[in-house]
């Protein structure tokens, strides 16, 4: 399937959480499949950290160029698109198309840099409302994301209750703990510590605060693994030979060797400023905060049916923080199916295919999704 | 159990309407009928995957949990009806679950096999642990590790103060209201807490 990436301007200011707005901005969206004549069979899907609008098919021309999310999604596929008219997005200051802290201020006429706002989850959807305003569409079938992007799925049901028929959230969480939080900070540390960062308008003196970008996936690579699947890929083998070389600065063994080129490989393509504002939006994420801390009253407003899956190594959104969710989605005697897929790769499974976890999705979006009545 | 008078019959217990909690729900099959013939709505419980799948497969909400681990998720009387039907013979804890059965739903119905049916009886009398259509496994690799009669399960209800409202076998499908610790295969009993 051969894709085409698309982009919508919107002139209109949108407001955003922090009391700031964001104008003349752009959304970079790829859809798959036809819009039905009604339009009740469009499926959103959202995005986690680093991925984007491109979430299936190829672009012509160029091998290997699969969306992230191409196991799940595609003509004949769990989330058929034969079937269903599924739109991906890519969020506000991400650094994949959509307006974000690399492009020209409109009110300043400046690069935003460190300038951009910050942007929530909330806001996102909000934005990701308004596209689906000039698509034509009301109603969603179905919000899907994973991680981060199933904490935009959860916001879509508590924001415009009445737009979304089903929500899919995979190995997410109500919100972070502090451990998750932490993580994301000494992320942030290590680019914002960076000589190259500049305070964040690195763009101006043409260089990449690479060091820290690449510091800081090295340890989001860590968290989104397990032990037991590091273990078995990499266990204590040494980079080269057998023998050990006795050097304190020199890769030794292979998982530095793996962490390094991860880092490295990231450092290339992924924007420092735009690591600062997604890892912030998930530390912000918290629908319970404005009902003391209740979920389950906050949850109270959603109308949508839900499917959740966890996955038992994922220690970085554990299976407990989505019982946390189901919990209050029986509170408010939701429609609600949870899935605990007993994996070993840890966070990285929600991308991986298992046939219990694709089978499920499939099942669900067959059985429910699909009654559009 | 899953043959359709069983499946009836325990049905028929089931208040029209009701939230219904199913403990151990299998594939889904009573929860669809009841939300089919009772308009019930409510949730399976399920640890086995491939019954977690069958459950999405019929449209039936299924929640993948380890019963073991107790009921933490469900608060006190939350539903009409909690279910467990051929589930509670598998649980190490099955006393603990037994009355959070009793804690969470305003009424409770369990249905488990018979350990006094008359062919289990004479099995052992024989010097043998019975091998029945009903109780089809071999001593070393059979699931149910608690097996009890119809008068056992009275004496554990009587102990965590359950009142029972309702106490029957079944057999080739047919309820068995006269003598059932001896006649029936099965026990179904309905209870509240006392």
């Amino acid at each position: 399937m051969f894709v085409t990436p698309q982009s919508m301007h919107f002139a209109d200011a949108l407001p955003l959480q922090s009391g700031k707005a964001i104008r003349g901005y752009d959304l970079a969206f790829e859809t798959y499949g036809t819009l039905n004549a009604d339009r009740s069979n469009a499926v959103l899907v959202c995005h986690a950290l680093n991925a984007s609008h491109h979430v299936a098919g190829e672009y012509e021309g160029q091998p290997k160029s699969e969306g992230w999310w191409d196991n799940m999604i595609g003509p004949g596929k769990p989330v058929d698109t034969n079937r269903f008219f599924v739109i991906g997005v890519n969020n506000l200051g991400s650094c994949f198309g959509s307006t974000g802290p690399m492009h020209v201020n409109p009110g300043t006429g400046d690069i935003y840099g460190a300038d951009f706002p910050v942007v929530t989850v909330e806001d996102w959807v909000n934005a990701q409302a308004r596209l689906l305003d000039r698509l034509g569409i009301q109603t969603l079938a179905a919000v899907l994301g994973g991680s981060l992007g199933g904490m935009q799925a959860l916001s879509w049901t508590l924001q415009y209750p009445d737009r979304v028929r089903h929500a899919v959230v995979v190995a997410s969480a109500p919100n972070l703990n502090a451990e998750n939080i932490a993580f994301n900070e000494v992320a942030r540390r290590a680019i914002v510590t960076d000589p190259d960062f500049h305070g964040g308008h690195f763009y101006r003196h043409g260089v990449v605060p690479k060091r820290g970008l690449r510091i800081a996936r090295m340890i989001g690579h860590i968290t989104y693994l397990s032990d037991d699947v590091m273990n078995a890929k990499f266990g204590r083998q040494l980079r080269e030979g057998l023998e050990l070389k006795y050097s304190t600065q020199d890769v030794e063994f292979q998982i530095e060797s793996y962490l390094r080129y991860q880092g490295d490989k990231f450092s290339d393509y992924f924007d420092a400023n735009t690591y600062l504002l997604i890892t912030r939006a998930l530390d912000y994420f918290d629908p319970a905060r404005a009902h003391a801390g209740d979920l389950s009253q906050a949850l109270a407003k959603a109308q949508a049916n839900f499917l959740l899956v966890s996955f038992s190594t994922d220690w970085r959104f554990s299976p407990r923080r989505s019982r946390e969710i189901v919990k209050a989605l029986l509170d408010n005697r939701r429609d609600v199916s949870y899935a605990e897929i007993d994996a070993p790769h840890g966070h990285d499974a929600f991308l991986l295919d298992d046939a219990r976890y694709t089978n499920l999705v499939r099942s669900y979006f067959e059985s429910k999704v699909a009654r559009f009545d | 159990m899953a043959d359709p008078q069983t499946m009836a019959s325990i049905a028929n217990l089931v208040p029209q309407g009701a939230r219904v909690l199913d403990l151990g729900c299998g594939n889904g099959a009573m929860l669809a009928h009841l939300q089919a013939t009772r308009g019930c709505t409510g949730y399976g419980i399920e640890i086995a995957d491939a019954n977690v799948l069958a459950c999405v497969k019929r449209g039936v909400n299924v929640i993948q949990l380890n019963l073991e681990e107790g009921l933490a998720m469900f608060d006190d009387s939350s539903f009409d009806v909690v279910l467990q039907i051929d589930t509670l013979q598998h649980l190490r804890n099955a006393e603990t679950m037994l009355v959070e059965t009793a804690r969470v739903g305003r009424i409770g119905i369990v249905a488990f096999p018979n350990f006094g049916h008359w062919p289990n009886r004479l099995a052992v009398l024989g010097g043998r642990m019975p091998v029945t259509k009903r109780l089809p496994y071999q001593w070393y690799d059979t699931p149910n590790i608690r097996v009890g009669t119809f008068h056992d399960f009275e004496a554990l209800a009587q102990k965590n103060r359950l009142r029972i409202l309702d106490a029957y076998g079944l057999q080739d499908g047919h309820d068995i209201r006269l003598w059932p610790n001896a006649r029936a295969g099965t026990a179904v009993f309905k209870f509240e807490r006392g």
